[in-house]
């Protein structure tokens, strides 16, 4: 058992209310131990029956599994609970491509590509269109036969049979530098979610404005002042150490917290995200920079 | 009774509520307060005006507008802000763990709104 598996089990028997069970079940997966992935993302979803991490996390297990209906089902279970989930809109895409539904894969595709602006996204909805396009050429004319509502035989490609396909689920999961692994398989990876040191460092992560530029740095000097005015404040009102510090400003909200007492994460989304989601996001990177941290040190 | 202790009397009458404030956000100097013993408003006032100043500061590195509510949880109770920019005021509540922070929320924002 490798050691942040070790880690992991140990905080969810310590506390079985812990989100670490999305970590869990995701590396426990990626290690191709998946009856184990499925059995955690099982007890998490019955723990959380309305977290479409869960859902997205047992879409996975089953993808990989090759049980693509029991994929397509958790998946869309998924998307009722968090209608803009981007693992789930990522999945759907993949099996409808895999099923040949292309328009309906290029719809989830583009849905996935508003929240994330992973490379492969934007490669794979390329494919797609020029696959589209070439369909259209070649039977002008022709009335095409509406696309069914659900992806047709074959299913969900396991992990080794994914010859063909224009993407992945798990893009870049091979020899990632430790920065990348940091907030891995979370959204908004590289543009909401920030971890920077007491210094105002960036530790990793990344953070991106409205008009897609970079301020990850800037927004990290800033917000080491605002942690150490924080647990100021909250020491000098005699209220105990500071927990969180969520920020609700306009179209976007912000969420602050220490994973440890030398780093500050950050978690920023748009205000479709309800601050209490949020903070459920925000305890899982958090979670995760923990990890990370002990990694890296 | 002033119109600034009626509208700051909603806020301390939700549960949980140790005290609110209005607090100029300039210089975090107390404008009005409704506080129950123990509560030292000076110093709830100057935090809290220096805290909302640094994240307004980080919010616009974001791209962001500046905050519209400000919610500082910590082990033993929470320090709350909205601002009322128009008016360059502060409204600031204190609670205990468990209080009533949504209904909380709502009347600051109302209380905010009112002002300005």
């Amino acid at each position: 058992m490798s050691e942040s598996i070790r880690v992991m089990t140990a905080e969810l028997v310590a506390d079985p209310a812990s989100l670490v069970f999305l970590d869990l079940g995701e590396t426990l997966r990626r290690r191709g131990q998946l009856q184990a992935a499925l059995r955690v993302a099982e007890s998490g979803m019955a723990r959380y029956p309305e977290l479409a991490d869960a859902r997205d996390l047992a879409a996975r297990i089953h993808s990989d599994l090759g049980d693509g209906e029991a994929a397509f089902d958790a998946w869309m279970d998924a998307l009722q609970r968090d209608p803009s989930h981007l693992g789930a809109h990522k999945g759907l895409g993949f099996l409808y491509y895999r099923a040949g539904d292309l328009p309906r894969a290029l719809r989830h595709l583009e849905m996935a590509r508003t929240r994330s602006d992973e490379p492969g996204l934007a490669r794979a909805i390329a494919t797609v269109r020029a696959t589209l396009r070439g369909a259209a050429s070649e039977g002008a004319g022709e009335s095409p036969a509406p696309p069914p509502a659900r992806p047709s035989e074959p299913m969900a490609p396991t992990r080794r049979q994914r010859d063909g396909l224009p993407f992945e689920l798990d893009e870049d999961e091979e020899d990632l530098p430790l920065e990348a692994e940091l907030f891995e398989g979370f959204e908004g990876s590289r543009d909401g979610l920030l971890l920077l040191d007491v210094n105002g460092l960036r530790l990793g992560g990344g953070l991106r404005d409205r008009d897609g530029r970079d301020v990850a740095d800037a927004v990290a000097a800033h917000l080491s002042g605002v942690s150490r005015e924080a647990a100021r404040a909250a020491r000098l009102l005699d209220l105990g150490t500071w927990q969180r510090l969520s920020a609700e400003c306009g179209p976007g909200n912000l969420h602050l917290a220490a994973p440890s007492p030398d780093t500050v994460l950050l978690a920023a989304r748009d205000a479709s995200v309800t601050a209490g989601r949020l903070a459920v996001i925000a305890d899982r990177a958090a979670a995760a920079a923990r990890r990370w941290l002990e990694r890296a040190s | 009774m002033s119109r600034y202790q009626a509208e700051l009397g909603r806020i301390s009458a939700v549960r949980g509520v140790r005290g609110a404030m209005l607090v100029s956000m300039a210089d975090g100097l107390v404008v009005a307060e409704s506080l129950m013993d123990g509560v030292d408003g000076r110093a709830v006032a100057a935090l809290a005006a220096s805290l909302a100043g640094r994240l307004a500061r980080t919010t616009a590195e974001a791209g962001l507008e500046s905050p519209r509510v400000l919610h500082l949880h910590a082990e033993r109770g929470t320090l709350l802000a909205v601002p009322a920019a128009a008016v360059e005021l502060l409204v600031v509540a204190v609670t205990q763990s468990d209080a009533n922070l949504g209904l909380a929320r709502l009347e600051m924002l109302d209380v905010a709104q009112a002002l300005g």
